[in-house]
């Protein structure tokens, strides 16, 4: 009588275990799904698509944003926009163009403002220090300016003109006696607002506004630029290290380079001559010895 | 026999069309009146209201945010501005009071096509029905945070229909159509109420916010009922009646204290005994009127009400 009553109590319990595993488990696949979805999406914004100025970075930006377009809402010249599903840009989320409509760059920020999360940050309250891109001539061959002809557009256009945006003259080799005025983009000033792009005279704009990873390269941090560090010397750690001379030569940073006298090479004479094809010594002291000839 | 097939119909002949509509119609108006207020901006530069249903503000004063996705950007581990918190503290009180799932069915911009589902279900007497709990919706919600936390972004925005559907007609269609579509062919061929009612992790958000809620929909008059089935048929959360219609002996309240209840009001209005009402949740009390209609009443109306049983459970209610 008892085990009757027990089975069906049994079975239940069993169904209702099997019940919630099947829905576990379908969830669990469903978020698996987007998950991979998810990085697919966050890894692969385009680089002609730019954030609002005051963006946080992106990984950070996709948790922060809402996606509620009140910044799209503010912004005066319908510069920004929210992607749409099937567009390259994470659904909901707030970009531009620069070569369709840039960034006016308003004193006001009033897109920022308008942010209720702070996925733009509100900490950016001078838009000269925004930093949504920097712009970079990505294409000298078609640049008129390379070819020797005025232009400037890019120069004139830039709200921040002689910082972020310069010209520089350079000789005209192709005539031989004009000059060629050269823009060059100076990061520590550009904003990332487009409007150079935006102005390009060409059909396809010769200068872009692209993400700061992809538009910078960076320098060794080990390494230092003799004209800007021979003033200060060498640092204690500098002193101590161990250079990677040649077998036989050692550094020192008062004396400079100590040849340890092994047996030298019988047929070189000191300072090396250089060989008839080749404008340099084969001996590899001979231009740091140099160098620390022509030194006071 | 069409008129037969639908529930509510004896409704209608009893009270009028616009009587037996009066919350469809009242709700169709809220859903489509919101959507209008946020349309007045972009369409005729008047600024109501501004944003979307994820963060707005009302006359460029008043924040207001979707605590749902608010509470996704916290597990996301990003720390919002107080504006964001203020919104969503005021819609939290809201919603905390008139019902949290009211949201589903008096904003929410695809209930309306959900319910276009449901109702060509009905009329086409397509009874597919595939078997998925109903508390999917809540492991959906956890997995939802869970992946929030994990990745760190907002991974269900990019896919939520509700808040895709608001803002895809307000800044752009783009692909969103295809989603719509989708949530519209789940509910007609796959299952009965299977977005809202089964899968939707903002809904699931939104009941638990509605626990407490002060506004519940009372059987009030569940000693008329005459069983014909009609509130089963068209609720999109049919599980929660039966406690409150039916509990009478179980010494349970005639107040739908169920916190899936989307406070819709449908079944107000397909009842032809006037069976319920809206109340608040403290409010037990039931009216129990002197002619008391048992399914044993004269021929006319009852046996309407026993054919209607019929074509309900056969519906697959």
């Amino acid at each position: 009588m008892s085990k009757a009553e027990e089975k069906p109590k049994s079975s239940e319990r069993r169904r209702f275990l099997v019940d919630t595993m099947r829905t576990v488990g379908a969830v669990t696949v469903a978020g698996l799904g987007l998950g991979i979805y998810d990085r697919q999406v966050a890894s692969a914004l385009p680089a002609q698509a730019i954030r609002p100025p005051g963006a946080l970075p992106e990984r950070e930006f996709l948790g922060a944003c809402i996606r509620c377009g009140l910044c799209v809402r503010d912004c005066p010249y319908g510069t920004l926009r929210l992607a749409r599903p099937g567009e390259p840009v994470a659904t909901g989320t707030p970009w531009f163009r620069a070569r369709e409509v840039p960034c006016e760059m308003c004193e006001d920020i009033p897109c920022v403002k308008a942010c209720p999360t702070g996925a733009l940050d509100h900490g950016l309250t001078d838009i000269d220090q925004a930093r949504m891109g920097l712009a970079v001539i990505v294409d000298q061959e078609s640049c008129i300016a390379f070819q020797g002809l005025r232009c400037e557009v890019c120069f004139n256009i830039c709200p921040l003109r002689g910082k972020a945006i310069t010209i520089e003259m350079q000789h005209n080799r192709r005539s031989g006696t004009h000059a060629r005025f050269i823009p060059v983009v100076h990061s520590e000033a550009c904003t990332g607002c487009g409007k150079c792009e935006h102005a390009c005279i060409l059909d396809e704009a010769a200068i872009k506004v692209i993400p700061l990873d992809l538009a910078r390269g960076m320098l060794g941090r080990h390494y230092r630029l003799g004209w800007k560090h021979r003033v200060k010397g060498l640092t204690e750690e500098e002193k101590s290290r161990r250079f990677n001379l040649p077998e036989g030569v050692e550094y020192d940073y008062r004396t400079g380079i100590v040849r340890r006298k092994a047996n030298p090479a019988p047929d070189r004479k000191e300072g090396g001559v250089p060989p008839d094809d080749s404008p340099f010594g084969d001996d590899p002291l001979e231009s740091l010895r140099r160098r620390r000839r022509a030194l006071p | 026999m069409k008129a037969r097939s639908m529930p509510g119909s004896e409704a209608v002949r009893e009270l009028g069309w616009f009587r037996a509509h009066k919350w469809l119609l009242l709700r169709r108006i809220s859903q489509f009146g919101i959507l209008g207020l946020f349309l007045l901006g972009p369409w005729a530069g008047v600024w109501v209201i501004k944003g979307n249903l994820s963060s707005s503000r009302i006359l460029d004063t008043v924040p207001l945010t979707d605590p749902f996705v608010l509470l996704q950007a916290l597990f996301a581990r990003h720390v919002p501005e107080t504006t964001a918190l203020v919104g969503a503290l005021i819609v939290v009180v809201f919603y905390g009071l008139v019902g949290g799932r009211a949201y589903c069915s008096w904003v929410c911009p695809i209930n309306p096509v959900t319910d276009l589902a449901h109702w060509l279900r009905m009329k086409l007497g397509l009874r597919s029905n595939a078997r998925i709990s109903r508390r999917t919706r809540y492991w959906l919600l956890v997995v939802v945070l869970l992946l929030a936390a994990v990745t760190g972004s907002l991974v269900w925005e990019l896919v939520n229909p509700v808040s895709m559907t608001h803002r895809a007609i307000l800044f752009g269609m783009g692909m969103a159509w295809a989603v719509i579509l989708m949530v519209f062919l789940l509910d007609l061929f796959v299952g009965r109420h299977l977005w809202c009612g089964h899968l939707c992790p903002m809904g699931a958000f939104y009941s638990l916010l509605g626990t407490w809620s002060l506004v519940r929909i009372s059987a009030y008059a569940r000693s008329r009922c005459d069983d014909c089935m009609d509130c089963f048929a068209v609720c999109p959360e049919p599980q929660v009646i039966r406690p409150a219609l039916k509990g009478a002996e179980k010494g349970k309240g005639p107040v739908i204290l169920d916190s899936n209840c989307t406070n819709c009001g449908r079944c107000i209005d397909v009842c032809a005994r006037r069976v319920f009402g809206f109340r608040s949740r403290f409010n037990q009390r039931e009216e129990v009127l002197g002619n008391v209609e048992r399914p044993v009443a004269p021929a006319g109306v009852s046996s309407t009400a026993a054919q209607r049983r019929q074509a309900n459970m056969e519906a697959g209610t």
